[in-house]
């Protein structure tokens, strides 16, 4: 079942830290149950974003791998 | 985020970092790390010491440069042409600066962050920049020379911090 994204965020071609800093602005431009899906090239992402989640309790629902690029989809919890 | 039991807030995460080296290059690792640290939602402090005071002086931090000079990790001028600068070479006057703006044009294309905005991003979410009180003395720094927002810390007040840090580094 595709999940509604209530928000986009683009950073391809961006390196750490930036992703997981973009991520965590975006995060609070979304209502609390709401899904920020984000885009990242950063080899690095995939287990920085793992990390962001963990770290501050928001829920990353799916991280897909398609060739270079990276897709996160997160709800926010709080 | 940390589990809560019987009903107490868990503590946030700290983080205590000693940043004390003026160079571009150097200034970047304790600042990626405490802009990360705050959007991980952890409590950040960051004390600068020595030359690293630099990072947080209004007429200096645009002046950060790289050393050529006992550096033999500098990578060659230009990725296409496979050739390093002789170390001997980095002593004649102008090549800090060439060094320096090379450093810059890889980070501008690499999309990263200025310095200042590495800072606005820490202050934003939080985080303390400290001003090491015995280097503004020994250096002749004055509060107004800083940014603005720093607050003067001695080495007993910072160890009170970072003795209750879950992770703390000297960069």
């Amino acid at each position: 079942m595709a999940l509604k994204v209530d928000k986009l965020l683009d950073c391809s071609g961006l390196l750490c830290p930036l992703p997981v800093i973009r991520t965590n602005k975006a995060i609070k431009e979304v209502n609390v149950g709401q899904i920020l899906e984000v885009w990242a090239t950063d080899p690095g992402a995939p287990k920085d974003l793992e990390a962001w989640a963990r770290q501050t309790g928001h829920e990353l629902l799916e991280s897909v791998t398609e060739g270079s690029k990276f897709i996160f989809r997160i709800r926010r919890t709080h | 985020m940390a589990e809560q039991v019987g009903g107490v807030e868990p503590r946030r995460r700290r983080l205590a970092v000693i940043a004390s080296k003026g160079s571009l290059d150097m200034a970047y690792p304790p600042l990626i790390l405490a802009s990360t640290a705050v959007s991980l939602g952890w409590e950040v402090a960051v004390f600068f010491t020595f030359y690293g005071l630099d990072i947080i002086n209004k007429q200096r931090l645009h002046r950060l440069k790289v050393a050529p000079v006992g550096n033999p990790a500098m990578p060659p001028p230009i990725k296409q042409v496979p050739i390093r600068v002789p170390n001997l070479v980095g002593v004649l006057p102008g090549m800090t600066d060439l060094a320096t703006t090379f450093m810059k044009s890889w980070m501008a294309q690499a999309n990263m962050p200025s310095l200042e905005e590495m800072i606005e991003v820490v202050r934003e979410g939080g985080g303390k920049l400290y001003a090491c009180a015995t280097t503004m003395g020994v250096m002749k720094v004055r509060a107004e020379d800083l940014i603005d927002g720093v607050e003067c810390l001695g080495a007993a007040a910072f160890l009170d911090y970072a003795a209750n840090a879950d992770v703390a580094l000297f960069i």
